[in-house]
Parts: C-alpha cells; sequence; structure tokens
C-alpha cells in the first residue's frame, strides 16, 4: 500500500487518527468499520457514477489554457471543478457522503460551512434524497455570504448559526461536532474537508479522488502520456488539493504543489499558510499540523478568500508536507486576487478567489521546455463577484 | 507523597459531591481560593478545568468560562504556578480536566511530571483515545503515579467499558447520556436502566456520573447507582453571578446535602 494513503489504524505517518471525545466513538467506529465495505461496493460505486455523470455533469473537462500556456513557457491544463453543479469541487464529497449515509440508515444530516460552499453542497443532496439537512455556519459568515444562506433555505436546510468563540468555521465545525454528540444516532456529520477523526480524511479524499482519476484519463486523451510535471491545487482543509494530488501521489516524477493562503503575508499576523506558521496539535479530531500559541489554544487565521481560513490541514497533507512529498508554498491575497483577474482576461474564466490561489503560484515557477502543469481550478468566482469588485473597483 | 491508593479509597465513598469549575475563572486568581472553599464547604474531590480555544464536548456556559479564562491569561502554565501551594490548603483529591492540544502542547511528560510536583492525582482528558492513550501515554502517566480518568457514555459496548476499567487507576466517568455539557438530566427510565446496567456489570472501578447533574434531585438519583456526582454547569454558573462571594459556594454545596 502507497505510504501516503492512511494505514489500518488510522494514520498518515505521525498524523490523523481519532482523537474525538468518548461521546462521539461508537459514530466514528461505525464509520471506520463500515465506510470502507459500502463504498467498494458495487452497488454504491454504480450510483455514485451515475449520479455524478447525470447530476453534477462530470467528467469535468481538462481544458489546456493556450493564452495562459503562452504567458508563463508552459503546457497548463486546467481542470474545471468549477463547471460542476452547485459551482466546485464539493459535491464530489457529498453525493458520496449522503449514498454512505443512506446505506447507514440515517436520517439527518448535519455540516459545518464557512463561506457556505460546502453548506450548498449538502443541502443539495439532501434535498436530492428528501433527508433532513441542519448546517452550522459562524454568525460572521452568515452575514458575508447571504447569497449562499438563501440557497441552502431555499433547499429546506436549516442554518444555525455559531455563535460560540470567533463565529466562524472552526467555530461552525465544533457545533456541528456538539450536535453529532447530542445526536449520536441517527445524525450522520458531513464533514466538508479532508479533515476529522479517521475515517474521514480518508473517505473525503477517495470520493474526492475522480479529480486526478479523470484527469490522468484525459492527459493520456490530450498528450498521450498521463504524466504531468506539476500539479497544483490551493489547500484550506485541502478537500480539492486532496483529490488532485490523489492518483498522482505514487508517481514520484510528478511534482505535487500546495498552496496555502498567506492574507495579508506569511508573517503578517493575518495569514492562513499553516505549514509556515503552524506546529504540530490536535484539532477536530486528528493529529496534524495547526496554527496555535505556545500554549495551544487555536489561532483564528485570515484569508480574502472564506475557502481557505482553516487554521489546520487535513492529516495527509501534513504527512506530505513533513514527508517532502509536497512541496508547500503561499500566495497573498494581492497575488491571488491578481491571478484570477488574469485568468478572466485571458481565458474568460472567473475563478473562485480560493482557486486562484493556485494559479497565483505560476508567477513564482520557472519553467524549461515544454513542461506540463495540471492547475485545479476547484470552484467558479460567481459567489466572489462582491470581492472581485470591491477589490479592483468595478 | 500522595498515591493513588489514597485517591482510590476516597472516590470508593457513598454519595460523594464533586465539583467542576474553570480555572482562571471568574478571574485568574480565582482557582485556588475556589478549590479551599469548595473543600470546606463539603465537596468531596475536585476536577478544575484547563481552558481551551474549542471546547467541543461543552455546552454554551463551560465554553464562556474557558474563554473568559483564557482573556484573563490562564494557561498550564500559570495553572500550575498557582496550584504550587495546592496541597498546604487542599487535601481532598485533585484532578485536571482538559482537551489534549494544551497537554500536547505543554509536554505530556511534563504535565504529568508537574501534576505530581503540585499534587494533583490525575487527569481528565475527553479528546485523548483510549488507543493513543496505551500505545503512547501510558507508561508517562504510570511513571509519575497520575491517574488517567476514562469516560463511559451509554452508547459504550460492554467489552469496552471492561477494557475502560482495567485501565482506570482512580474511577470511571460516567456520562449520565450522550450530550455536551449542561445538558439538565432527564431523569427517565433510560436513564435509570442504563445506570443499573453498568451497577450490575460488577466493575473493579468506582463511578461517578458526570454531565447533567444540577441539583440535589439529580445527584441523589445518580448517586443511587454510583459512588458519586460531579456538578459542573450549575456550579460555574454560581461563579459567573457579580461578586460571587465564599458564602455564595458554601450555600451551593449545602443546597446538596
Amino acid at each position: 500500500m502507497s505510504q501516503y494513503q492512511v494505514d489500518d489504524r488510522g494514520y498518515y505517518g505521525p498524523f490523523g487518527g481519532a482523537y474525538v471525545p468518548e461521546m462521539l466513538y461508537p459514530n466514528v467506529e461505525e464509520l471506520q468499520n463500515e465506510y470502507q465495505n459500502i463504498i467498494q461496493d458495487p452497488s454504491f460505486r454504480e450510483d455514485f457514477v451515475k449520479l455524478l455523470k447525470d447530476y453534477v455533469g462530470r467528467p469535468s473537462p481538462l481544458y489546456l489554457a493556450n493564452r495562459l500556456s503562452e504567458k508563463y513557457g508552459a503546457r497548463i491544463f486546467l481542470k474545471r471543478e468549477d463547471l460542476n453543479h452547485t459551482g466546485a469541487h464539493k459535491i464530489n464529497n457529498t453525493i458520496g457522503q449522503i449514498l454512505l449515509a443512506e446505506r447507514l440508515g440515517k436520517k439527518r444530516i448535519i455540516a459545518e460551512t464557512g463561506a457556505g460552499q460546502h453548506g450548498v453542497a449538502t443541502a443539495t443532496v439532501c434535498a436530492l434524497k428528501g433527508l433532513e439537512c441542519v448546517v452550522y455556519m459562524g454568525e460572521i459568515d452568515i452575514e458575508r455570504q447571504a447569497p449562499n444562506v438563501a440557497r441552502m433555505k431555499m433547499m429546506g436546510a436549516t442554518v444555525v448559526p455559531a455563535t460560540s468563540g470567533s463565529k466562524t468555521l472552526k467555530d461552525a465545525t465544533n457545533e456541528a461536532l456538539r450536535d453529532w454528540i447530542n445526536n449520536p444516532v441517527d445524525t450522520h456529520y458531513i464533514i466538508g474537508s479532508v479533515v476529522g477523526p479517521h475515517p474521514y480524511p480518508d473517505m473525503v479524499a477517495r470520493f474526492q479522488s475522480i479529480i486526478s482519476e479523470e484527469t490522468r484519463k484525459q492527459l493520456v486523451e490530450q498528450t498521450g502520456s498521463s504524466h504531468a510535471d506539476h500539479v497544483i491545487a490551493c489547500v484550506g482543509g485541502g478537500s480539492n488539493a486532496a483529490g488532485m494530488f490523489y492518483h498522482f501521489l505514487d508517481d514520484e516524477a510528478v511534482n505535487l504543489i500546495a498552496v496555502e493562503a498567506a492574507g495579508h503575508g506569511v508573517n503578517s499576523g493575518e495569514s492562513a499558510a499553516t505549514t509556515a506558521l503552524g506546529r504540530e496539535g490536535v484539532l477536530h479530531g486528528s493529529r496534524s499540523i495547526l496554527m496555535q500559541t505556545e500554549d495551544g489554544q487555536v489561532i483564528e487565521p485570515y484569508s480574502i478568500s472564506a475557502g481557505l481560513d482553516y487554521p489546520g490541514i487535513g492529516p495527509q497533507h501534513a504527512w506530505l508536507f513533513k514527508s517532502g512529498r509536497g512541496t508547500f508554498v503561499s500566495a497573498t491575497d494581492d497575488e491571488a486576487m491578481q491571478a484570477g483577474l488574469l485568468l478572466t482576461k485571458l481565458e474568460g474564466i472567473i475563478p473562485a478567489i480560493e482557486s486562484a490561489h493556485a494559479l497565483a503560484h505560476l508567477e513564482k515557477m520557472t519553467f524549461k521546455g515544454d513542461e506540463t502543469v495540471v492547475i485545479c481550478l476547484s470552484g467558479r468566482g460567481d459567489k466572489d463577484l462582491d470581492n472581485y469588485m470591491k477589490y479592483f473597483g468595478f | 507523597m500522595r498515591t493513588l491508593d489514597h485517591t482510590r479509597k476516597i472516590v470508593q465513598g457513598e454519595r460523594l459531591l464533586s465539583i467542576y469549575y474553570t480555572a482562571g475563572y471568574p478571574t485568574l486568581e480565582s482557582t485556588l481560593n475556589i478549590a479551599a472553599t469548595l473543600e470546606k464547604s463539603g465537596a468531596d474531590f475536585l476536577e478544575i478545568g484547563i481552558p481551551y480555544s474549542d471546547p467541543v464536548a461543552d455546552g454554551p456556559v463551560i465554553q464562556e468560562s474557558s474563554q473568559k479564562a483564557l482573556r484573563n491569561g490562564m494557561s498550564l502554565k500559570v495553572l500550575f504556578e498557582q496550584l504550587k501551594p495546592l496541597r498546604e490548603q487542599v487535601q481532598i483529591p485533585v484532578f485536571l480536566m482538559g482537551y489534549f492540544n494544551t497537554i500536547l502542547q505543554y509536554g505530556v511528560e511534563k504535565f504529568c511530571a508537574d501534576c505530581q510536583a503540585v499534587g494533583v492525582d490525575g487527569a481528565i482528558i475527553p479528546d485523548l483515545p483510549l488507543y493513543e492513550y496505551e500505545e503512547m501515554y501510558q507508561p508517562i502517566f504510570e511513571k509519575y503515579g497520575i491517574s488517567n480518568v476514562f469516560l463511559v457514555t451509554p452508547q459504550t459496548s460492554d467489552e469496552r467499558i471492561r477494557k475502560i476499567d482495567a485501565l482506570s487507576t482512580s474511577f470511571i466517568y460516567l456520562l449520565s447520556s450522550n450530550a455536551t455539557t449542561g445538558k439538565q438530566l432527564q431523569v427517565e427510565d433510560r436513564s435509570e436502566a442504563y445506570f443499573a446496567r453498568i451497577k450490575n456489570m460488577g466493575l473493579s472501578s468506582p463511578i461517578v456520573i458526570g454531565f447533567g447533574i444540577s441539583n440535589r434531585e439529580t445527584h441523589q438519583k445518580a448517586t443511587n447507582y454510583a459512588n458519586g456526582a460531579i456538578v459542573g454547569t450549575a456550579f460555574v454558573r454560581v461563579l459567573g453571578k457579580e461578586n460571587v462571594a465564599a458564602a455564595d459556594i458554601s450555600e451551593f454545596i449545602a443546597s446538596f446535602k
């Protein structure tokens, strides 16, 4: 088995595990015992693939961005997760988890959300399956992301404000965990990223691995080889990166680049560059790398992108960082905004600000000859128009 | 030196009243005074909470006390400093309760050594799993004679309870229901059946029930089946009153007797 995948104890090297209070142990144990059997079952696979095709619109295109390629002197492909139903890669995971929840006999779904993308993706699949849906969202995020709150409500979800702590994503996650503690039997918690106790990081990565599974096939079709020299994705918790890297992990000739959000600058005090600023620790059920004070109190991160301002990263990413398999870099707010505008002007694609962080790294790379680059365009920029308008004064 | 045998004897008593409160709340310097007042008022043993930014097992009251304590400047380093004269003032057993990350950052070995040095008897770390404790930390706790207290919930399997019983060196912390802290215990047939099931397992460790114990009635009900019961949220509420005084604490404890 791959040294970069989860081991049978639920760890990636020293990271991972299931650091949950005893109240959550039976829920987590049930998932640990069942998830592999369920998701490897042919009938599950059939339902999953069918929904991804007919409902989500997969496969998402792998698009050779000609003008962008010309500018940087490399062959740059964009994996178009932005064209998925609901506008981002998040739906790949929620489709998988709703099918899993059905098979576990769960009647009620809970989720956390930051900017609202995962909340919308969860509310969407709950509407699809007619299941009760409760989404926890930081009070401050609810004010900032009114359109996504409206989308969730239209689809029948209850949006509960998280009023504790900093009132953002990390606190919404705490509230979702508290809900799960109080409703252990009938409820499934759809975590939106490759974080949380084992088996969530592995489960979410498997559902998102469709991204790299398709990419390798599409590379063969378009270039005659499944090889890419560089694969780039942005990392908050890291779900699009986990999916984008998945089928490239064991191919050591492929340079995997994870781009974190540096906010106003890595050392500005307003940043979400976890690997640059964090240390090993335990948050939300797993041992990973997180931004924290000397005393182990979790620090509230900052990024212009609401999808990247999480104080930790998934345990697999922590392992890719520590083992050196992944190259971890960061992009500031300004760099990401400029990269977003550049893609819009050169290719007619407005990217989510999260994805713009991955694009921003191109400026710092030098290419020799005909190198192949794949960038995960994890989401579309519609949700970020306000931010783009304010930033550029359109 | 304090020994675990001594602690275990105390928690083997009947109808014990244990009190939880957050270190550094309501004021940074209040931690030790509250412990001394609680002992004088008749509490049988104590859990002192280590405040944490993300306390997922706690309801709003204890969350708020943690935030206030952190703003007051509480940390494990400060707490151990404050507890240096603990055993000059307090003789009843004292446990520290907190989330694993704060202890991991402090250093598990340093934490155990400092517990031993100031006379803390044990630790309750809800998010440190059994597996990780056994694999990595049990020898350290044993080296310093610090008891690690495990939680049991209505969903915990008998097999797992037996394992926890074998690993427990002071008491088993039995959660009254699957809930975060501060929910009123609904004393109903279901919870009584669960308490009775545990009692009838004939475990070797003393049982102390916590979560949802807020008054004499719930305390009595719980201690029909267990050696003691822990009151947390209801007491933290008392500490949250303006100008709280020693008399308020004594009065609160007296209401359970």
